[in-house]
């Protein structure tokens, strides 16, 4: 059988665009399919009365510098070939963690946060330096590692239950589909992602990269179809042939390389388990988030952190809210507190709150879902006002998105933000030909999906098919 | 295609993969991984680029005859005799 594609990929948020170029790089026919009207996936943007908003996006992780060696950024422009001028990344100044009772600090200098443990927890501090060490060895690209739960792990080193929860807050929050607990090889990668390298951001946000990713898409010779959905995958003999597109249109490929998750993906192929003895549950984690644009730059009101992490409960409690938000925990985000060369266009502040996907679903399109976005805006700020000066008397416009933006964006069920609690490492499904990338293979983070999109690309397309 | 031009050919394909890099003092004879930030998936680049580029195969198994500038000239030079260098 003749195919038209050597891959289609599905999905053009981070891990497929990033898919695509190295397919493409190597002269493979490939097409990125995009149900949206816009690529980025969760990582998106958007116009709001004449204001660029973005979606995801308040900080890129893993930051590094330019010539750091062997860091998930380094990988990533290698495999791109773009260089790290081009990404325009400028560091954050330094980030908080807000709990009851304690207040840490870190940067993108891992000593800032070792003190600030040792300061704040004097007892926890060796602890703290050998939870370090397990994380530095632990190789979380090995794929084939064996799961283990992290709570259990992190309780050997850190016995005191509130510097627990204050390490595990930002790394659930950026990254973490399972509620209560995460996988270690989750954890680590997230805490070397957060707090061994670090947030930076583009001057212009999440529209910077994805205008180069687009670029060097287009560079390297592959299509992009935005408003085509897939309908189905065609499957036969146990190996993925193609797909057949919303419209009826079928597209026949070698390859099919699906970012679109893991239950949806098994949707896709007619429901039949990816696998094989267990049935992956669809995330129940989502989120609200608020961007209130101010009359003038945070730091005038005396906020100088970047991003705040806080819970007012404890124990810190992440979990598919019992009502639409669930304000008691947050990140508070100041996308004008990164070292920027000149103050940005927009003075921001930007709160992200727990959200049940369903009750949201469920208010409708009309004045009910306004009036309850206004409702849990005023409740969302009056809950980050005792960790960050009062911005709210200088806050002239603000827009609310809620899990049913997640799930326009990001196409998963529930609107689930970082996917299925279940990860597939090795990609590979029970369907030949058939692999997951992104958020459900398991790597987050605009550096870790595009990675993720990069090294399924590379170990099941590009080196398993010799000419 | 002379030993020096098979040396500048590789040394091209790392430049285009780390454009950051500085490739101008390599030592032929210790390993490439050793001197720049190279993983196995840059050596996969490698081998991809010089088939994209030369049309020459490299099998997986003898990846491990490009761990050095001299390494890649011995077993490159009689591949790449007839090819042209492409900058």
């Amino acid at each position: 059988m003749s195919n038209a594609y050597d891959a289609i990929v599905i999905g053009a948020g981070m891990s497929g665009l990033a898919a695509a170029i190295r397919l493409a790089m190597f002269d493979r026919r490939v097409v990125v399919l995009e149900r949206h009207d816009v690529w980025g996936g969760l990582n998106s943007f958007y116009q709001f009365r004449g204001h660029q908003f973005d979606v995801g996006l308040h900080a890129m992780t893993n930051w590094a510098p330019r010539g750091a060696k062997g860091l998930p950024l380094s990988r990533l422009l290698k495999q791109l070939r773009i260089r790290h001028e081009e990404l325009d990344l400028h560091p954050q100044g330094y980030s908080a963690v807000s709990f009851p009772g304690a207040r840490l600090r870190f940067s993108n200098d891992f000593e800032l946060l070792r003190s600030e443990v040792a300061r704040a927890f004097p007892a926890q501090a060796d602890g703290f330096d050998a939870l370090t060490r397990a994380v530095r060895g632990f190789n979380e690209l090995d794929l084939e590692a064996p799961q283990q739960d992290a709570r259990p792990v992190v309780r050997r080193f850190i016995t005191d239950p509130l510097l627990q929860d204050m390490l595990f807050c930002p790394l659930m929050f950026y990254g973490s589909a399972r509620e209560h607990d995460m996988d270690w090889d989750q954890f680590v990668v997230m805490f070397k992602s957060i707090f061994l390298e670090g947030f930076a951001r583009p001057a212009a946000g999440v529209r910077h990269i994805l205008k180069l990713l687009i670029r060097r898409l287009r560079e390297a010779g592959a299509e992009l179809r935005l408003r085509t959905g897939v309908s189905r995958l065609l499957v036969e003999d146990g190996a993925a042939r193609g797909v057949v597109l919303d419209n009826g249109e079928t597209l026949m490929a070698g390859a099919v390389l699906s970012s679109a998750g893991l239950v949806e993906t098994q949707q896709l192929a007619g429901g039949a388990s990816l696998l094989p003895g267990q049935q992956p549950q669809a995330g129940r984690l989502s989120f609200t988030e608020s961007i209130s644009v101010l009359d003038c730059p945070a730091r005038n009101l005396g906020i100088e952190e970047t991003i705040v992490f806080y819970s007012d409960r404890l124990p810190f409690a992440y979990e598919q809210p019992r009502d639409d938000v669930d304000v008691s925990s947050g990140v508070i985000c100041m996308p004008g507190n990164f070292d920027l060369p000149e103050p940005p266009r927009d003075h921001l502040v930007r709160i992200t709150n727990m959200a049940d996907h369903g009750r949201w679903a469920a208010l409708g399109h009309g004045p009910e879902y306004s009036a309850a976005k206004q409702r849990w805006y005023a409740k969302s700020c009056a809950a980050a006002v005792p960790h960050i000066a009062d911005f709210r008397p200088h806050v002239t416009l603000v827009d609310t998105f809620t899990p049913r933006t997640i799930r326009r964006f990001t196409g998963h069920a529930g609107g689930a933000v970082y996917g299925s609690p279940r990860k597939l490492r090795t990609g590979r499904t029970g369907i030949d030909n058939l692999y997951l990338i992104g958020t459900d293979q398991g790597f987050l983070g605009i550096v870790g999906a595009a990675l993720s999109g990069i090294s399924m690309a590379n170990r099941w397309v590009l080196q398993g098919s010799g000419e | 295609m002379t030993d020096e031009q098979i040396r500048q050919a590789i040394i091209g394909i790392i430049n285009d993969i780390n454009p950051d890099e500085d490739t101008s003092n390599l030592d032929a004879a210790v390993r490439l991984r050793d001197q720049l930030d190279l993983d196995s998936m840059d050596f996969l680049d490698i081998v991809m680029e010089l088939r994209k580029r030369y049309g020459v195969h490299v099998p997986d198994t003898d990846y491990m005859q490009l761990a050095t500038l001299d390494s890649c000239v011995n077993y490159l030079r009689d591949k790449m005799k007839d090819k042209a260098l492409v900058s």
